[in-house]
C-alpha cells in the first residue's frame, strides 16, 4: 500500500511518503533541511507500573485482521509478549486474568477528538480549539489548549477502551494547526500524556467552516474558491520558506515545512466527494500527502481515487444532514469504502460518540452486510485499532496485539461490536488503568472531586 | 387516524415513495417484543385488521379460525412496536446549518408560547423517511426556544408516507427553567422564575376575561396559548437538569396545583429520584448523558435512567445527545441501558424495560397510553419487522408497518446507495443511474 512520490520543488527536493506510514524520512542527507532542535514540549510520558499478565481462555481480535477463539494474550514489561490460539502454549504467569466468554481487542484509538481542547464543562472559557482569526494557522500546536482535567479522558477509558487519540484544532480555518497524539493516560501536564514518539499533525479543513467564519468577516475566504487560492498561496510561501535556510524561525512555516518534509501529517476535514478530489490534486501540486479525510461523509462515491492516493477516510456510522456538505452522509459510507480496497477508520469527533467506536464500527458493519459487503469482525476491528494507528503514525509502536507493542488492551464483558458489551479493564503500556470490577481503578479528574458524583460509575 | 384516510391521502402524494395499502396482516412465527416492559416471546404471532392490533401474544394463545389478509412468516425475526419518540424536530427541518431550510427555531419571532410546532411539520421531510426506516412510527415533535422561556407547543406525529403527519397539534407546552431558561430570561434563574410566574398570571387574566394588552408583557397569543397549560389540559414540559432545579419545579405545584407536568432532561434526576417518584411526573431522559457538559449536570451519569426507574419513576428516553443521528438511534441508546446492567455498580434497564422506555412509556407520557408503542389488543398496528433483537446495533427493520400499512423504507440515502454501490460509469456518468 506505500508508495513514494518525488516531487522537484524549486532545485530542493521534497518527498512525500504514504500518508499511512508516518516513516517518510528526507530523501538524503545533502538535501535534506537543516534538523530541528528537539521537539520542544516534548513528551514526558512514562508507562505506569505493570504486572506480567496472561489472560487466558479468551477470544482475540488482534487489531491486524485476526480473530479466534481460545486464545491468550501475554503482556510483560508494558509490551505485548506474544499472543496465541487453542493450540499454541501459554507462559506460565502468576497473574492470570480469566477471559471466559470475554474478548480482548487492542486499546480503541480516536483519530479525531476534541477532548481537553473543547473540555466539559463546555463553557466558553473553555472553548480552545479554533484560533478563528486568520484563515491559515498553521503556527497554532493543539497541545498548547488541552486541559488535561477534562473529565471526558476518564469516560472515553471506562466506556469506549480508548487508550490513543489524536486531538486537532477545530475546523474553523483552513490550516487550523498541529495536531497532538496523547495516551490516554491522565496527567498533571499535557506532555504527560503525549505519546511518545508520535508525529505531529497539521488540521485542514476543507469547504463550508472556513468560507463561512470568514466570509462572515468579510475577508477572504468566503468561497470554496477562496479556500483554495488561500490555501496555494500558503503552500507557495511554505515552499519557498523551506527551499530557504530556514534560519528566521517562523512558527508557521515550520509546521508547512514540516509536511513538505513529510514529518507533519495531513488531517484534512472534507465531507465532499468532489472537494476531496481537489485537496488531492493540491497535495500533489505541492508534493505533500493527505494522510485521513476526517468526516469523509461521501468517501463512498470515490473510494477508487482514495485507493489509489492511499488516503484514508476516518468516518462516523451514520451522521448526516446537519450542515449542507454532509447532506448525501449513508450508513454504507465505511462498508463501500472498504469494498473500493481503501483505508476506513471510525472516528468520532464527539465527546459521547468517543466512548462507544466499537459500536459505531458495529453499525457500519452492519449496514454493509444488508447490502451484500461482508465484512469480517477482525477487520472491522481494524477500523478502530491499527488502521487508525497507521493513519496517525504510530502503528509501529501501538495498535495491534503484535509482540513488542505497547500493551495497550482492552477485556470486553463480551462481543465488542455488541452493544450490549463493555470493557472490563483497559491496560495501557501494560500498567491495569480500568477495572469495571474494581470502583477505585478508574480516572477521577481534579474538577470532579467534591462535586455530585465524584468516582460514579459513568 | 383512520387507515382509509391514509390511504386516500397516500394516493395524492404522487412525488413521494408512498405506502400502497391498509392490509388485514398476521404476523407468525415471530420473536415477539410487546414493548410493555415484559420479556420477548417465542412463536409469537400477531394479528393486525383495519390498522389495529387484535391480537398479539404466544401463537398458542391466538383466537382460533383462519386468519384474513396478508401473511408474514417472519421466522428468524423479531417484531415489535413502532418506536415512539418524544420531543423531536422531526419535520422540522432539512439541513440543520442550512437556516431557511429549518423551522426548528424562531429566533427573531415576537411570539412564544403561541408557537405550534404542527403548523410547519413537512411530511416529505428526508428525516422522517429517514427515522421510518429506522424503525420509528411516532414522535412528538417541539421547536426550540426562541426569545422566551417557553419554546411554544409541541405536537404528536406519526412517520408514514402520507400527508396525513399530526396525530395530535398542541399536546404540550415546552418551558426550560435551568440554565437555557435563565439565558434567555435575562441572564438569571431568578428572572425565568419571574417570567414564568407573570406569564401564568397574564394567562390567567386572559382566562377570566380579564386581559389588558397595554399591562401585560405577554403577547395576546400568548397569554392565549398559556390556557390550557394553567388549566391542566395542556401539559407543561419542563427542562431541567439539576438536582435543585429538578426540586424547584416540583414544588411550583403547590402554587400552581393543575399544572401537568412532565419534567425533561433531568441529568441529576438520580439524585433526586425519591422525590421525582413521590411526585408522580414523568420523566424524559437523554440516558447516555455522562459528562458534567455545564454546570447543571455536574452530577450526570448514565445510570441515572436505571437510578430513576429503580426508585419507581417512569422514565422515557429523548433528546438523545451523542451524535448527530436522529431518532433512528434511539434503539442503540436503549441497548446500552441494558448493558449497563452488566458493569458492577452501574444502573441499567432489563431489556424490556429498555425497550419500553422508547416505545410504550413515551407514547404513555405523551397521552397514547394503549394506542402507540405496545402490541396490545387495541392499540394501533404500528409493527416493526427486524432483522434480529431490535435494540442490537447490527439489527435494522425489514418491515414497517403504521396503522397496519406496510411502509416504504426508501429515502435520499438509500438512493445513493443504491447508486454508488459501484463506481462502474464506463457506459454513462452516475448521473444516469436512477
Amino acid at each position: 500500500m506505500r508508495y513514494r512520490a518525488l516531487t522537484i520543488l524549486g532545485g530542493a527536493v521534497a518527498l512525500a511518503a504514504c500518508s499511512a506510514s508516518g516513516q517518510s524520512k528526507p530523501a538524503s542527507a545533502s538535501d535534506a533541511p537543516a534538523p530541528q532542535a528537539e521537539t520542544p514540549y516534548a513528551s514526558t510520558y512514562q508507562a505506569y507500573p505493570s504486572a506480567e499478565t496472561l489472560i487466558i481462555p479468551v477470544s482475540v481480535f488482534d487489531g491486524a485482521g485476526g480473530g479466534w477463539d481460545n486464545g491468550w494474550v501475554h503482556m510483560k514489561d508494558g509490551k505485548i509478549a506474544a499472543v496465541g490460539g487453542p493450540t499454541s502454549r501459554p507462559p506460565e504467569v502468576d497473574n492470570v486474568v480469566d477471559g471466559t466468554g470475554k474478548v480482548v481487542t487492542p486499546g480503541i484509538i480516536d483519530i479525531h477528538s476534541h477532548l481537553g481542547d473543547y473540555p466539559t464543562p463546555s463553557v466558553q472559557a473553555h472553548a480552545d480549539g479554533n484560533e478563528a482569526t486568520s484563515p491559515t494557522t498553521p503556527e497554532v500546536w493543539a497541545e498548547h489548549s488541552i486541559w488535561p482535567q477534562d473529565p471526558g479522558f476518564s469516560r472515553a477509558m471506562a466506556n469506549g477502551g480508548i487508550t490513543s487519540l489524536q486531538i486537532l484544532p477545530g475546523s474553523a480555518n483552513l490550516m487550523g494547526g498541529r495536531t497532538v497524539t496523547l495516551k490516554n493516560v491522565p496527567s498533571r501536564t499535557v506532555q504527560g500524556m503525549k505519546f511518545p514518539g508520535a508525529p505531529h499533525g497539521m488540521k485542514m479543513a476543507c469547504g463550508e467552516n472556513p468560507k463561512r467564519v470568514y466570509g462572515g468577516k468579510g475577508r477572504m475566504p468566503s468561497t470554496r474558491m477562496g479556500n483554495f487560492a488561500v490555501n496555494r498561496q500558503t503552500w507557495i510561501d511554505a515552499q519557498q520558506y523551506a527551499d530557504g535556510d530556514r534560519k528566521n524561525r517562523d512558527l508557521a512555516n515550520e509546521t508547512l515545512a514540516g509536511v513538505l518534509d513529510g514529518e507533519i501529517q495531513i488531517h484534512n476535514h472534507c465531507y465532499r466527494a468532489d472537494e476531496m478530489a481537489l485537496v488531492i490534486d493540491m497535495a500533489k501540486e505541492f508534493g505533500y500527502t493527505v494522510s485521513t479525510f476526517h468526516h469523509a461523509v461521501e468517501s463512498y462515491k470515490i473510494g477508487d481515487l482514495l485507493r489509489e492516493n492511499d488516503v484514508c477516510s476516518a468516518v462516523w456510522a451514520d451522521w448526516y444532514g446537519f450542515k449542507m456538505e454532509s447532506y448525501d452522509g449513508i450508513p454504507e459510507n465505511a462498508a463501500l469504502i472498504q469494498q473500493a480496497g481503501a483505508c476506513v477508520v471510525i472516528h468520532s469527533d464527539d465527546e459521547n460518540g468517543i466512548q462507544r467506536l466499537n459500536q459505531e464500527a458495529a453499525k457500519a458493519q452492519a449496514a454493509g452486510k444488508r447490502i451484500g459487503i461482508d465484512i469480517s469482525d477482525a477487520d472491522v476491528i481494524s477500523w478502530i485499532t491499527l488502521n487508525a494507528a497507521k493513519a496517525m503514525g504510530i502503528d509501529d509502536q501501538t495498535g495491534s496485539l503484535t509482540a513488542g507493542k505497547m500493551a495497550d488492551v482492552v477485556l470486553w464483558n463480551g462481543d465488542p461490536l455488541s452493544v450490549y458489551s463493555r470493557p472490563e479493564k483497559v491496560w495501557v503500556d501494560g500498567a491495569l488503568l480500568y477495572d469495571a470490577n474494581d470502583p477505585k481503578r478508574r480516572p477521577v479528574s481534579d474538577f470532579e472531586l467534591g462535586q455530585p458524583g465524584e468516582g460514579d460509575v459513568k | 387516524m383512520k387507515a382509509f384516510l391514509k390511504l386516500a391521502a397516500a394516493t395524492l402524494a404522487l412525488a413521494l415513495p408512498t405506502a400502497v395499502s391498509a392490509q388485514d396482516v398476521t404476523i407468525t412465527n415471530a420473536k415477539l417484543a410487546i414493548g410493555d416492559g415484559s420479556d420477548p416471546i417465542d412463536d409469537g404471532m400477531v394479528i393486525v385488521r383495519n390498522g389495529t392490533i387484535v391480537f398479539a401474544g404466544t401463537a398458542a394463545n391466538a383466537p382460533a379460525g383462519r386468519q384474513s389478509g396478508t401473511m408474514v412468516d417472519a421466522r428468524g425475526q423479531w417484531v415489535s412496536p413502532g418506536i415512539f419518540m418524544p420531543l423531536t424536530n422531526l419535520g422540522l427541518w432539512d439541513v440543520g446549518a442550512v437556516s431557511e431550510s429549518n423551522d426548528i427555531r424562531a429566533g427573531d419571532s415576537l411570539f412564544g408560547a403561541a408557537l405550534d410546532a404542527s403548523t410547519a411539520v413537512n411530511y416529505a421531510s428526508q428525516h422522517i423517511a429517514v427515522s421510518r426506516a429506522g424503525g420509528v412510527t411516532r414522535a412528538t415533535i417541539s421547536t426550540g426556544p426562541s426569545g422566551s422561556i417557553f419554546a411554544g407547543q409541541g405536537a404528536a406525529i406519526d412517520l408514514g408516507a402520507d400527508p396525513d403527519a399530526i396525530v395530535a397539534a398542541k399536546s404540550f407546552q415546552l418551558v426550560l427553567l435551568g440554565e437555557t431558561g435563565a439565558r434567555l430570561a435575562g441572564g438569571s434563574r431568578v428572572a425565568a422564575y419571574a417570567e414564568f410566574a407573570n406569564a401564568l398570571h397574564e394567562a390567567k387574566a386572559y382566562a377570566a376575561g380579564n386581559w389588558n394588552a397595554e399591562a401585560s408583557l405577554l403577547t395576546r397569543a400568548d397569554a392565549a396559548a398559556l390556557v390550557s397549560v394553567i388549566g391542566g389540559s395542556q401539559k407543561l414540559y419542563v427542562h431541567v437538569e439539576r438536582a435543585a432545579d429538578i426540586r424547584a419545579v416540583l414544588a411550583l405545584r403547590s402554587t400552581y396545583p393543575k399544572l401537568d407536568m412532565v419534567l425533561v432532561g433531568v441529568s441529576e434526576g438520580w439524585i433526586v429520584a425519591d422525590a421525582i417518584a413521590a411526585s408522580g411526573v414523568p420523566v424524559i431522559a437523554d440516558p447516555l448523558d455522562n459528562l458534567p457538559a455545564n454546570f447543571e449536570e455536574l452530577g450526570a451519569t448514565q445510570s441515572n435512567v436505571g437510578r430513576m426507574v429503580d426508585a419507581g419513576v417512569t422514565v422515557a428516553l429523548g433528546g438523545l445527545s451523542g451524535g448527530i443521528t436522529g431518532p433512528r438511534t434511539a434503539p442503540q441508546f436503549a441497548g446500552n441501558l441494558v448493558a449497563l446492567s452488566k458493569v458492577p455498580g452501574a444502573s441499567g434497564l432489563t431489556w424490556g424495560e429498555a425497550l419500553a422506555s422508547i416505545t410504550s412509556i413515551p407514547a404513555e407520557i405523551s397521552g397514547f397510553g394503549g394506542k402507540y408503542g405496545v402490541l396490545k389488543a387495541g392499540a394501533a398496528a404500528d409493527v416493526v419487522i427486524w432483522d434480529g433483537d431490535p435494540l442490537e446495533v447490527s439489527s435494522a427493520p425489514t418491515k414497517v408497518f403504521i396503522d397496519g400499512i406496510e411502509q416504504p423504507l426508501t429515502n435520499h440515502q438509500t438512493r445513493l446507495r443504491d447508486r454508488y454501490k459501484d463506481l462502474d460509469e464506463s457506459d454513462l456518468p452516475k448521473a444516469y443511474d436512477w
